[in-house]
């Protein structure tokens, strides 16, 4: 039965991923005009992707979305706010904290202060400029969240929360260096990565569910946005500060 | 054999490390707050097991087929022979660059459409509305978006251009747009951007970012390198919210035109 449905999933991953082929082989064939460097190797990394993609999709069914979902109901049935809007802090703090890209671009925003002069040049300054980046990423998507959730249990509208935040960027924009600017816009794309998002949506969909009065359509997705928008505002307040 | 089974088993480790503090957080929480048993402890194990696997093989396959040439194709697009630019013309005229524009679209498109995270939420969103939503319907619009966005960021980073202008711009867009959508499409439309930058679309859009700010004179990786991922999550929100104006619109005019 499991194979059977491991099989199955393997073919509708193959769907899903057909335009990526096409566009890759399409684009190396006709405009490039240079065959595939290694197709041996090509080809073993498809199958590679087609099989780690299955499994990403069968795990999440066995185990993230039905456990991010009973958690909301149970969070929801004990009724504990303080809690609830815990566990939203973490899962986003979590969930950026360790994020590999997001420690990479920390990196390159301590190189422009290097060469900015805000910090000096040594290996101890950059460490802890570093580390205060990725705190300072990891507590606003922290945040992010338990606003979100506050926002589902309160029943505010989906896109108050991320107009709050565009008019914020708007406003600190002006008095950001361009540099700096750049690594903060792309700082929030990076805070959600591959394990929150499935996560965050499934709490937000079972608290939007569990909850009376409350549509898992309207006000169940819109954490994820948000939890990318606050960190562009900490990370330009972070470069001002130092 | 005995080097890739290392490498695998060192990736396997490093992908288990980044999702422990989650992994932690959410059994922590289950055990010592909600304060009941996992309801099915083996298919939750047997879960992250699988997530753990499934995410080290497809960042393996990743390796071998999509990120060369993602990464050759970025870099023979920028070369000056490719271009016809001479190295030596300092001055840079956004024309010429045409090619980019298109490669970096197509790659937009594509990577949204591999993204995991992306697809499971599709399908998720497909599942909730009851089929109002199509999983592929979504999946193509936020493709269009990234494409969008990622062409208009390579257009960024060749005529040195602010980027603030192009993320303001998209803000007021999606502003303007929101009212008017049905409401009930508006939490997935701004979540679907965010959605995309994940395991694909990072490394791929870095690395041609910062591909095309070494090869076009006068940018500096470090200052224009950057701000790609920021209009490839920017964009898609823009073109599932138009996605759904059309939808509605054209529900509408399907029941209008029925006696």
């Amino acid at each position: 039965m499991f194979k059977k449905r491991f099989i199955n999933q393997l073919i509708n991953s193959f769907f899903d991923l057909s335009p990526i082929l096409a566009v890759v082989i399409i684009f190396q064939v006709l405009i490039i005009q240079q065959s595939i460097p290694d197709v041996g190797h090509f080809l073993l990394g498809i199958l590679f992707v087609l099989v780690g993609l299955s499994l990403f999709i069968q795990g999440l069914e066995l185990s993230l979305f039905p456990l991010g979902e009973s958690m909301a109901y149970g969070f929801a049935r004990k009724g504990s706010l303080f809690w609830l809007l815990a566990f939203a802090f973490c899962l986003g703090f979590g969930a950026a904290v360790a994020e590999p890209a997001l420690i990479n671009l920390a990196e390159q925003a301590a190189e422009l202060a290097i060469k900015k002069a805000s910090i000096t040049d040594s290996a101890s300054a950059k460490n802890n400029y570093v580390l205060g980046f990725r705190i300072t990423v990891a507590v606003s998507s922290g945040v992010a969240i338990l606003i979100g959730v506050l926002r589902i249990i309160r029943g505010w509208p989906a896109y108050y929360p991320v107009f709050y935040a565009y008019i914020g960027i708007a406003l600190i924009t002006p008095f950001c260096h361009k540099d700096m600017l750049s690594i903060a816009y792309d700082s929030g794309s990076i805070a959600t990565s591959t394990l929150t998002v499935p996560l965050v949506t499934a709490l937000g969909v079972g608290l939007a569910t569990a909850i009376k009065g409350r549509n898992p359509m309207t006000d169940g997705f819109g954490l994820v946005v948000f939890a990318s928008l606050t960190p562009i505002i900490a990370v330009m307040l972070y470069g001002l500060a130092i | 054999m005995i080097d890739w089974l290392i490498q695998f088993l060192i990736r396997f480790l490093e992908t288990a490390r980044d999702f422990l503090p989650i992994f932690l957080v959410l059994i922590g929480f289950q055990l010592f707050v909600i304060r009941k048993p996992l309801s099915h402890p083996q298919k939750t194990f047997s879960g992250f097991i699988f997530l753990l696997l499934g995410v080290t093989i497809f960042l393996e396959g990743l390796d071998l087929a999509l990120f060369p040439i993602g990464k050759l194709m970025a870099s023979q697009l920028t070369t000056a022979e490719f271009l016809g630019i001479d190295p030596l013309d300092k001055t840079v005229n956004w024309k010429t660059y045409g090619w980019v524009y298109v490669f970096s679209a197509c790659l937009g498109f594509a990577v949204a459409l591999a993204e995991p995270s992306l697809l499971a939420i599709a399908n998720k969103a497909e599942q909730i509305s009851g089929g109002t939503i199509r999983a592929w319907g979504l999946r193509i619009a936020v493709g269009i978006g990234l494409g969008f966005g990622l062409a208009l960021g390579t257009f960024r980073i060749v005529t040195g251009t602010e980027l603030y202008l192009y993320v303001i711009s998209g803000f007021a867009i999606a502003t303007l747009q929101t009212l008017f959508t049905p409401k009930s499409i508006l939490g997935i439309a701004f979540d679907s951007g965010s959605v995309t930058t994940t395991m694909v679309t990072v490394p791929l859009v870095t690395a041609l970012g910062i591909g095309l700010a070494q090869a076009i004179p006068g940018r500096d990786p470090l200052s224009d390198g950057f701000g790609l991922l920021a209009l490839a999550s920017l964009y898609p929100i823009i073109a599932v919210l138009s996605y759904a104006q059309i939808a509605q619109y054209l529900n509408k005019h399907s029941v209008s035109s029925k006696p």
